[in-house]
């Protein structure tokens, strides 16, 4: 049998708004899911280090502060870099409609907006994300 | 209230009533098992004189401008004077910001409100590593005195009053609009605004932190034994219910909590010897008005009447205007779908009715497109449009706290009061708000409740319209973007200002602040020196860093 699924919940940026981060992170919890959860003010740097650490399958950074043009690409970037492409990365958030386009093609694999059911993302999750080893 | 015999015919009423009830609902039921707050405290289907029969009308309604304020804090409520329209304002760089405070002072709002972009309010520069992506977003970049300049041109502060959401560098924003004003020939005894400066509560649900609870809440108490001394009619504090709402908690929550770190902030400041009457009537409030609208009012309504007793029993306070709880109220930005966003538009009219109705003396009222971003001009006028019609067509302002006497809402209030004690009390056995922090405690409750409500919304038991009922397609809304200039022009003015400022009296000036903040001295006079030499918000915020360390977040969930 495989293990959990592994997720890093993480809160990029300068924004203080974890509410949604926080209610993820217990839900995925009860969904059975093995989550851990960065805090607030995390830098990619520090957010992709904790992911290959942690040895995660998955990143799910919510951001609110609409850095996520930045970000995303930013920690895909480095994980790139780390060899630890691997690792899914979703997020949620104040994402307008229009910047998901962009953000899917450098490689984010799915963007949660508002008013997601917290089991939308569960399905979601053991649809697509399996443990890596 | 009531004598004992019309309460034994109205008991006698109500079991009729009741009796005739249970055959109709034995037929056709009520549409709900329980009917429930947003909070989840459950409403009866009627309230009577017997739901409030032990209360006493003098003691604890009493009148307008009279101990324990229940009914307002001033004789003449709005037939005096409306509340202030205030709203909260900042967008790119100073000079867009600016436009829009000439835009919305011109189209009838009363009062100036500043959001800072997301460096500014955690202590960083636009050019520092932390603020990528972050330049100008979710508020106005203000890097030096330069910055507050601009920002300022063509309003005299005289003439304005102006509310700065803002924390760990509260003191050095206050420190800069003092010397703008004096720069306008204004002094600093004649400024009106408040700064938000309540750390606890960033602790608890904003998390735009910086220091550890102690350091952060010494600087705290050096602004307001400052402005005691110095700028008389300035709010030193907005002790604030807004964030500790908006991050999940209930009602009796973000009421409780509030208190309990407005408890805290008076201690701190009587343990510097400060006297009491000297400094509490300077202390204001902020409170979230959510969707559930007699929760809302009753909310106010408790929260005056508690802090009243609070002032006066519990810290001995003889001047009444300690006793007053002034606040300002936001809607509930929560409350707000990005789904159908018109919808937005009438949520926050009912619940900015709900804040006039609770007695507000300042009111913020949200766009329609704030799920999406910072809003748009178009967006904002019908926001400031939605309290002026409020003030000025429906009569809500006639007569003052309408709703006293309501058996529910009076009920209502007395029942949030005593829920919210109970959560004083725990904090208070815990040693205080500082402490209850540092278990988590607060953080932990506020987590629970904003789960259980998702999971609410999840399974169908609380409706949100255009969320999870009534759900259609709708076409996107057009919504403000920060143009890639303006971060470009932010840097440049930055690099200016370090380039042409005296950097000799900048280091100077930054070693003082230093000192005083090892040695304990008040740190404002040498604030107000060092941003009038253009030091930046960071280079003060980096020795503090250094000198008092940092705050990381725990991370519970």
């Amino acid at each position: 049998m495989s293990r959990k699924i592994r997720i890093l919940i993480a809160k990029p940026g300068l924004d203080g708004h974890d509410r949604g981060a926080k209610v993820i992170a217990r839900g995925f919890r009860d969904a059975g899911f093995e989550v851990i959860y960065t805090g607030l003010h995390q830098t990619p740097e520090q957010i992709v280090s904790a992911a290959i650490q942690e040895d995660v399958d998955a990143i799910g950074l919510s951001i609110l502060s609409g850095a996520h043009d930045y970000i995303f690409p930013e920690v895909i970037e480095l994980l790139k870099k780390k060899g630890a492409e691997d690792i899914v990365v979703f997020g949620g958030g104040i994402i307008p409609e229009e910047d998901i386009p962009a953000l899917t093609q450098c490689g984010v694999k799915a963007i949660f907006t508002p008013g997601t059911p917290i089991e939308e993302a569960v399905k979601w999750v053991k649809e697509n994300i399996k443990p890596r080893r | 209230m009531f004598k004992e015999d019309q309460l034994k015919k109205i008991g006698e009423g109500k079991r009729k009533w009741t009796e005739d009830l249970s055959k109709i609902l034995s037929e056709t039921p009520e549409r709900l098992p329980r009917f429930t707050t947003i909070s989840d405290l459950e409403i009866k289907g009627l309230y009577t004189p017997e739901d409030i029969e032990g209360l006493d009308y003098s003691r604890d309604i009493g009148f307008p401008g009279i101990y324990p304020f229940t009914r307002g804090i001033q004789p003449s409520m709005y037939r005096g004077r409306l509340w202030t329209m205030r709203m909260f304002s900042g967008l790119g760089g100073p000079e867009e910001t600016n436009k829009r405070f000439h835009y919305l002072l011109a189209h009838g709002e009363t009062g100036l409100s500043i959001a800072f972009h997301y460096p500014t309010l955690m202590g960083y520069d636009s050019d520092s590593p932390m603020s990528r992506g972050e330049v100008g977003k979710c508020g106005v970049a203000i890097d030096t005195l330069k910055d507050m300049e601009i920002l300022f041109e063509g309003i005299p502060l005289d003439k304005v009053t102006t509310s700065m959401t803002i924390n760990p560098p509260a003191s050095i924003l206050l420190a800069m609009y003092i010397v703008v004003a004096e720069k306008q020939g204004v002094s600093k005894k004649d400024i009106g605004g408040t700064i938000q400066n309540d750390m606890l509560k960033e602790f608890i649900a904003q998390k735009t932190f910086m220091l550890p609870p102690k350091p952060s809440l010494r600087i705290i108490v050096d602004t307001i034994e400052y402005c005691t001394k110095e700028v008389p009619r300035w709010n030193t504090i907005s002790i604030s219910g807004y964030h500790i709402r908006e991050a999940g908690a209930t009602a009796v929550q973000e009421l409780a909590f509030t208190l309990a770190d407005g408890i805290a902030y008076v201690e701190a400041a009587m343990e510097r010897g400060l006297n009491v009457d000297d400094f509490a009537p300077r202390l204001s409030f902020f409170f979230d008005s959510h969707i559930d609208f007699f929760e809302e009012i009753a909310k106010f309504r408790a929260a005056r009447r508690m802090w009243a007793k609070i002032m006066r029993e519990r810290f001995m306070a003889k001047n009444p205007r300690s006793w007053m709880l002034r606040f300002h109220t936001q809607t509930a930005g929560c409350s707000l779908t990005a789904q159908q966003p018109y919808n937005n538009v009438v949520r926050t009219a009912y619940e900015a009715l709900a804040a006039v109705l609770g007695g507000t003396q300042s009111l913020h009222t949200n766009s329609l497109d704030e799920t999406y971003a910072i809003p748009t001009e178009e967006a904002v006028t019908i926001a400031l449009r939605t309290q002026q019609i409020l003030a000025e067509e429906t009569g809500v302002v006639n007569t003052i706290d309408p709703l006293a006497g309501s058996y529910f809402v009076e009920a209502l209030t007395n029942k949030i009061e005593e829920q919210a004690w109970e959560y004083i009390r725990k904090i208070d056995e815990m040693g205080g708000m500082v402490a209850a922090i540092e278990r988590g405690f607060p953080q932990a409750e506020i987590a629970e409740s904003a789960y259980r409500y998702q999971k609410q919304i999840d399974s169908g038991e609380k409706v949100l319209v255009g969320v999870n009922k009534y759900v259609t397609d709708h076409p996107p809304i057009t919504i403000w973007r920060m143009k890639p200039e303006i971060e470009e022009r932010q840097l440049r003015r930055l690099r200016q200002v370090k380039e042409s400022r005296n950097n000799q009296k900048v280091k100077e000036m930054l070693q003082k602040i230093r000192e005083a903040s090892q040695n304990g001295e008040n740190l404002m006079p040498h604030i107000i020196n060092a941003v009038r030499e253009y030091a930046t918000i960071q280079e003060i915020c980096d020795v503090w860093r250094e000198v008092f360390g940092r705050y990381t977040d725990p991370g519970y969930f």
